[in-house]
C-alpha cells in the first residue's frame, strides 16, 4: 500500500576536497615523513582514501625540537590576550570549513554524517571557542596566580573522534601556554591534517602545533620522548597502563582517557520513550564507538519485558549504511579489526548463553557493518557485561532495589560514565551521588560540552578534560 | 456510510471500526479516582528528550519516488479548513471545489481528506461535496473555548450531524482537565460521541493550552478511553498549535493504546503545518514513531488551509523538474 | 624510701580498623633516637597487615565518604583539639625521633597541629571551591562535583616524623579519602601516638590504618593492590619508586607528583595534595517542565 522509503541521500563526497597524497605537519610546513607511508581505508567501502606519510623516530625528534623552541621563544612568552586571539581563529575556521570537514571525518571514520556534522565538527568548534577564552584569564581559574605552561605537550589520540579529539586536546594546550605534538589515529589521520591547515592559514606561530601520523609505534615513541613534558592519552586502557608505566619515574604529568563499560539505568517510573531513545543513542552512536558508552542496560525487573521490546521495535527502525547518506543512523565500523574484535565478543556473549537479538535491518554487502544487536539475560560475570565491546552491542541486565542497581552499576573496575533513568528527583540525586563515574547523565545521555569536565574513575583513566578543572592538566600546578 | 469518509484504499479498513475498548480499560474508567490513577500512571514524558528526538528525526530526507508519494499522501490526509467567523457560503463552495480537485490541471491529483467548517455550513459544504469522496468534517462543541454547558455543546453536535457532517471535531474542556475533574471531560467526550452517531469523532486537546507534555499524554489517553477515533492536537486559535514534539507524545499515545487493545486510532496535527517540508516532516515522525501503518488518511490528518498551495507546488516542482509559483496554484 | 620509679613501657602497635593489633607475622623492629639509643620495638608489618589494611580501608570508604562536609570538618578539628592535649608528648618523642632541639620539636608540633586544623577547615570547601556549575549550552543543568578517590596508599616521608605525616596525611582524609598509612620507617613512634589521638577521636576506625615496617617490604604491595586507588610515594626512595609506579599503573591508580626530595614542611600546603585526590563527576540533567 505504501511506498515509504528513505531513498539514499547522500553528501556530496567532493566537499571533502580529498585529496590522493597528506604530509604530516611540523614546524608549520607540511613535510613528507620518513616513516613507511599508511594508507587510510574508507571503511564503508574498503576502499583506499589517500597515501598518508608518517613520522619516524627521528621526525618525532625534531618535531619536538621545534615545539620546545617555539614554546620557549614565542608561545610560552605571547601574552595569553594574544594567544588567545589565534585560538579563536582556529575556532571559527573549523566552523567555516565544518561541512568539509564532516564529509571528511565520515569518509576517514565511517560514521554517519548527521553525527559529525551536528555534533563532531560544532562541538570540536566549540572546545577551541570556549578555551580560547581561558588564555588571558588563567589568573582567575583557581590554580593561584600566574600559573605557568608545562612546555611540550605530546598527545596520542583515538579513532572514534578523530578530529573532536584533537581539539579536546589541543585546545587547552595551547590555552594554557604548551606547545603540542599529537598522533592522530593511524586509521583516522586525515581531519587532523586539515586542523593543521586551518592552524597554518591562522598563523600559528610555527612549532606550536605539530601533528605526525603514524601508528601505535609513533605514539609510543612521542610519549617516551624525553623532551616532552606532559602526556596525554585518549584510547584503550591497556594501552593506557602501558603507557603509565612506561612513564614511570620520568616525573611527566599524565593524563588518561581510558575505557569504560557504563551502566545505563532505567527504573520503573522512567519517561519510557525517552529511556529508550536514550539507550538507543547512548549504546549506537557512533556505532559504539564511544569509551562512555551505556554499553550495560541495567533494567528494573517490573518493566523488563515491556522495555525490551520497545526497545527492539526502536532498534530495528535504525538505518545502518553508507555513512555520507544523511538518513543513516548507524555507519560503518571503523576497521576490520575492530568488527572482528566485536565479532568474538558477540560469540563469546552466545556462548555464554546470553540470548541475542540482532536488528532485522539489510547490511551493505560492502564494507565494515555490523547490525545492532541486544543481549538479554545477561549476567555480571559473563564478558559481554564485564569487557569493553566498542561496537553496537548492548548487554541488558536487571535488578530488582536501588541498592542492587547501584552495586551493579559499581561492579567494575572502569568508571567512566553512568545513565539514570528515573521521574523520581530525590532517586536521581541519590543515585548520581553512589555512582563512581566521571560523568553522569540523568535523564538524558552521551552529552558533551566544553564547559563540562570530562574523564573516569578507577581504570578509565585520570584527570579531566574540559571546563575550568580540564585546565590542570596543562598547567605547572 | 461507515466511518471512513476519506477516498482512502479498497474495502472497509478494519482498523478504524468501532469497537469498544477492551474490558480491563474499560475498568479504567469506572469512576474518576480509578481513572485519575490511571492518567497519572502512564510514563512521564521528558521534555528535553521528546524535542531532541523530535529535532533529530526532522533531519531525515526524503527523495524522489518517496517524496511524490509522501506529497501525494500528505494532499491525501488534509483536512482542507477554513473557520473564520467570516466564511460565507460562497467561500465554503470554493473550498469545497479545491477539495474534489485540487489541482484542475492535473487529474492525477488525489481529493484531500475532508472539508472542514463551522456547523451551520456544513450543509454548504455537504453540498458541494455531492457525489466525491471528500469528508465533510464540523467543529462542534461550542468550539475554539469549549465554554458551554453540555447540553448546549451536544445541540451543537446534533446540529452538525443532521445537516450531514461525517466528522465531527470536538474541543475538550481544558478547564476541567487542568484542575484535575477528568471524569467530566471523560464523560462529555463520551456524551458527544453519543451525539455523533455515525460520524466520526475527532477530540481536540488544544495542547498548546495544556502547556505540558505529561499533561498531552494523559489527556490523549483519557480522549482515547472515551472512544475518540481521533485525537487531535489544536484548534489553530491558540499559539503554539501543533509541534513536532506533541504530535510525537499523541503517535506514542496511539501506538500505546494499539499495543494494549489491538485498535489503531488516529492522529490529527492542525494549526501551523503551512508547508510541503513540514508536513513530509510529520509524516517522517508517523512512520517512526507509530509506524508504517499510520500512514494512511483514515489515521494521520493534517487540518490546515494554506499547506495544500504549497503541497501542490512542490507536486509540481517534483513532477515537472522546475519550481512552480504562487500564482500557478489557485487561491481560494 | 627511694622515690626512684620504673617508668612504664609503652607497646607501640600498628593501628588497623580502629584497633592495635601486632603485626600478624609477630615481628618487631628496634627504634632509636638519633644518638642510636633505643627508644622501643615498633610492630613490623607484613604484607598480610597491608591487606588487611587496605580491606579496613575500603570498609570505612562508604561511610567516610558520605558523611557530610561538615561533619568530617567537625571530626578533623576534633584531633586538633587532642593534638593540643597531647602537645608534650608529641614534643619529646619528635623531639627523640628527629633529635630536634625542644624549641624546634615545639614549634613542629605546633605547626602540625596549625596545619590539622587548616585542613579541617577545608572539608566544607573542597566542592565549593573545585566543583562547578557548567554553563553547557542547550537546556540542561550541569554540574561537577569533586569526589574521594578511594583508598589511599601513603608513604609518609621519612624525615619529618609529625608534622611530614600530618602534612600528607590530613589533606587525603579531608576530602573523604580513606587511607593506609606506611610511618616513617626508622621514626615510627610520633605516627603511633598520632593513631591513639586517632583512636580516641571521632575518626571512624578503618579511614586511617597506620603499619609500621619497613617501607621497601610494604611498598610493591600496596603499589599493586588492585583496590588501592591512589599512592603517595613521597616516603619511599627515589630508587625504588619507578617500580612501584609501574606496579601502579596495573590498575591505572593515581599517582601523587612528589619531589625527589622531602620538601620544608614548614612552607603553606597550598592546594595541590586537595586536588591530586579528588575525582570530578560531571553531572548532567534535561531542564524541561
Amino acid at each position: 500500500m505504501t511506498s515509504w522509503e528513505y531513498a539514499p541521500a547522500p553528501e556530496s563526497r567532493e566537499i571533502a576536497r580529498l585529496r590522493p597524497s597528506y604530509r604530516m605537519f611540523v614546524g608549520g610546513e607540511f613535510v613528507e615523513g620518513t616513516g613507511e607511508p599508511l594508507k587510510t581505508v574508507n571503511p564503508a567501502t574498503e576502499e583506499v582514501l589517500a597515501e598518508v606519510s608518517t613520522a619516524s623516530a627521528s621526525d618525532v625528534d625534531k618535531a619536538v625540537a621545534t615545539a620546545r623552541k617555539a614554546q620557549e621563544k614565542v608561545w610560552g612568552r605571547m601574552p595569553g590576550a594574544e594567544r588567545a586571539k589565534y585560538i579563536f581563529r582556529i575556532a571559527r575556521m573549523i566552523a567555516e570549513r565544518g561541512r568539509e570537514l564532516a564529509v571528511l571525518e565520515s569518509l576517514d571514520n565511517g560514521k554517519p554524517i548527521r553525527e559529525s556534522r551536528d555534533v563532531d565538527i560544532p562541538t570540536a568548534s566549540a572546545h577551541f571557542f570556549y578555551h580560547a577564552g581561558w588564555a588571558d584569564k588563567l589568573d582567575y581559574a583557581g590554580y593561584g596566580p600566574d600559573p605557568q605552561p608545562l612546555g611540550v605537550a605530546g598527545q596520542v589520540i583515538p579513532w572514534n573522534f578523530p578530529l573532536l579529539m584533537a581539539s579536546w586536546k589541543i585546545a587547552p594546550a595551547l590555552a594554557c601556554g604548551n606547545t603540542v605534538v599529537l598522533k592522530p589515529a593511524e586509521t583516522t589521520p586525515l581531519t587532523a591534517l586539515v586542523l593543521a591547515e586551518i592552524i597554518q592559514q591562522a598563523d600559528l606561530p610555527p612549532g606550536v602545533v605539530n601533528i605526525l601520523p603514524g601508528a601505535g609505534d609513533v605514539g609510543s615513541t612521542l610519549v617516551n620522548h624525553p623532551g616532552v613534558d606532559k602526556v596525554a592519552f585518549t584510547g584503550s586502557t591497556e594501552v593506557g597502563k602501558s603507557i603509565q608505566s612506561s612513564l614511570a619515574g620520568t616525573g611527566k604529568k599524565l593524563t588518561l582517557e581510558l575505557g569504560g563499560k557504563a551502566a545505563n539505568i532505567v527504573f520503573d517510573d522512567a519517561p519510557l520513550d525517552q529511556a529508550v531513545e536514550g539507550i538507543v543513542n547512548g549504546i549506537f552512536f557512533n556505532q559504539g564507538h564511544v569509551c562512555c558508552a551505556g554499553s550495560r542496560l541495567l533494567v528494573s525487573e517490573s518493566i523488563a519485558d515491556e522495555l525490551l521490546a520497545t526497545l527492539h521495535q526502536r532498534v530495528s527502525t535504525l538505518r545502518v549504511g553508507d555513512p555520507l547518506d544523511k538518513n543513516t543512523d548507524v555507519g560503518a565500523i571503523n576497521s576490520g579489526m575492530q568488527l572482528a574484535k566485536i565479532r568474538e565478543l558477540v560469540a563469546a556473549g552466545d556462548a555464554e548463553g546470553a540470548e541475542r537479538w540482532t536488528s532485522p535491518c539489510p547490511l551493505p554487502e560492502r564494507g565494515f557493518f555490523f547490525a545492532p544487536t541486544v543481549f538479554a539475560n545477561v549476567s555480571q560475570s559473563m564478558r559481554i557485561a564485564r569487557e569493553e565491546i566498542f561496537g553496537p552491542v548492548l548487554s541488558v541486565l536487571t535488578f530488582r532495589t536501588p541498592d542492587e542497581a547501584v552495586a551493579k552499576a559499581n561492579n567494575t573496575p572502569y568508571g567512566l560514565s553512568a545513565g539514570i533513568w528515573t521521574e523520581k528527583g530525590s532517586r536521581i540525586l541519590w543515585m548520581a551521588d553512589r555512582m563512581r563515574a566521571g560523568v553522569v547523565w540523568a535523564n538524558t545521555f552521551n552529552r558533551f560540552d566544553p564547559t563540562a569536565p570530562f574523564g573516569g574513575y578507577q581504570e578509565s583513566g585520570f584527570g579531566r578534560e574540559g571546563g575550568r578543572t580540564g585546565l590542570e592538566a596543562y598547567l605547572n600546578v | 456510510m461507515a466511518a471512513a469518509p476519506q477516498a482512502t484504499t479498497s474495502g472497509a479498513d478494519p482498523t478504524t471500526a468501532r469497537a469498544a475498548p477492551p474490558a480491563d480499560l474499560a475498568d479504567l474508567t469506572r469512576d474518576e479516582s480509578t481513572l485519575r490513577r490511571f492518567l497519572y500512571g502512564l510514563p512521564g514524558v521528558d521534555a528535553v528528550g521528546v524535542e531532541a528526538r523530535a529535532a533529530s528525526l526532522a533531519t531525515r530526507s526524503i527523495k524522489k519516488a518517496s517524496k511524490l508519494w509522501a506529497i501525494d499522501t500528505a494532499i491525501r490526509m488534509v483536512d482542507l479548513t477554513t473557520l473564520e467567523g467570516a466564511d460565507t457560503p460562497g467561500k465554503v463552495r470554493t473550498l469545497a471545489a479545491k477539495a474534489r480537485r485540487p489541482d484542475p490541471e492535473r487529474p492525477g491529483v488525489p481529493s484531500v481528506a475532508a472539508v472542514c467548517v463551522y456547523p451551520d455550513l456544513v450543509a454548504t459544504a455537504v453540498a458541494g461535496l455531492a457525489g466525491s469522496e471528500v469528508g465533510v468534517a464540523s467543529v462542534a462543541t461550542a468550539f475554539p473555548s469549549g465554554r458551554a454547558a453540555l447540553p448546549v455543546k451536544l445541540a451543537d453536535v446534533a446540529d452538525a450531524v443532521a445537516a450531514g457532517a461525517t466528522e465531527v471535531d470536538m474541543v475538550i474542556d481544558r478547564g476541567a482537565f487542568l484542575s484535575g475533574r477528568y471524569g467530566l471531560v471523560f464523560d462529555e467526550i463520551t456524551a458527544v460521541r453519543a451525539a455523533c452517531g455515525e460520524a466520526h469523532l475527532k477530540v481536540i486537546l488544544e495542547t498548546g493550552e495544556l502547556a505540558t507534555y505529561d499533561n498531552v499524554r494523559r489527556a490523549s489517553w483519557l480522549a482515547l478511553l472515551a472512544g475518540g477515533d481521533f485525537i487531535k492536537t489544536s484548534t489553530g486559535k491558540i499559539s503554539p498549535a501543533a509541534t513536532l514534539p506533541v504530535t510525537h507524545v499523541m503517535l506514542q499515545a496511539v501506538r500505546d493504546f494499539h499495543a494494549r487493545t489491538g485498535q489503531r486510532r488516529g492522529v490529527k496535527a492542525a494549526g501551523g503545518i503551512r508547508n510541503t517540508k513540514e508536513a513530509i516532516r510529520y509524516l517522517v515522525a508517523v512512520h517512526e514513531v507509530a509506524g508504517e501503518e499510520w500512514l494512511t488518511p483514515s489515521l494521520f490528518r493534517f487540518g490546515a488551509s494554506s499547506l495544500l498551495n504549497d503541497l501542490l507546488m512542490q507536486r509540481r516542482a517534483q513532477h515537472e523538474g522546475h519550481y512552480s509559483g504562487p500564482d500557478y496554484v489557485t487561491v481560494d | 624510701m627511694s622515690e626512684v620509679r620504673l617508668t612504664v613501657a609503652k607497646t607501640y602497635k600498628l593501628y588497623l580498623g580502629g584497633a592495635f593489633p601486632r603485626s600478624e607475622s609477630g615481628r618487631s623492629y628496634p627504634v632509636t633516637d638519633q644518638a642510636g639509643a633505643f627508644l622501643a620495638n615498633a610492630a613490623q608489618a607484613s604484607r598480610k597487615d597491608a591487606r588487611d589494611a587496605v580491606v579496613a580501608a575500603r570498609k570505612a570508604f562508604g561511610g567516610w565518604s558520605g558523611a557530610t562536609a561538615y561533619n568530617r570538618g567537625q571530626v578533623l578539628y576534633r584531633v586538633a583539639e587532642l593534638l593540643e592535649g597531647r602537645r608534650d608528648q608529641f614534643i619529646a618523642e619528635v623531639s627523640a625521633s628527629e633529635g630536634l632541639k625542644p624549641a624546634v620539636a615545639k614549634s613542629t608540633v605546633d605547626a602540625a597541629i596549625d596545619r590539622w586544623v587548616w585542613y579541617a577547615g577545608w572539608t566544607d570547601k573542597i566542592a565549593t571551591v573545585f566543583g562547578a556549575a557548567n554553563p553547557v549550552a542547550g537546556p540542561y543543568f550541569s554540574f561537577s562535583v569533586p569526589e574521594p578517590t578511594g583508598v589511599v596508599a601513603v608513604f609518609a616521608p621519612q624525615s619529618s616524623s609529625l608534622l611530614g605525616l600530618v602534612s600528607v596525611l590530613a589533606p587525603v582524609i579531608a576530602s573523604g579519602n580513606t587511607c593506609v598509612v606506611v610511618a616513617g620507617e626508622d621514626r615510627p613512634l610520633p605516627a603511633i601516638t598520632l593513631s591513639e589521638v586517632l583512636a580516641t577521636s571521632d575518626v571512624p576506625g578503618g579511614v586511617v590504618n597506620i603499619l609500621t615496617g619497613r617501607t621497601a617490604e610494604l611498598a610493591p604491595w600496596l603499589a599493586s593492590h588492585a583496590d588501592v586507588n591512589a599512592l603517595d610515594l613521597g616516603g619511599v626512595a627515589a630508587a625504588n619508586r619507578v617500580e612501584l609506579e609501574k606496579a601502579a599503573a596495573g590498575t591505572v591508580k593515581r599517582v601523587l607528583r612528589v619531589p625527589v626530595e622531602e620538601p620544608d614542611w614548614t612552607q603553606a600546603p597550598g592546594t595541590g595534595r586537595l586536588r591530586a585526590l579528588l575525582e570530578t563527576k560531571t553531572v548532567w540533567h534535561p531542564m524541561g517542565a
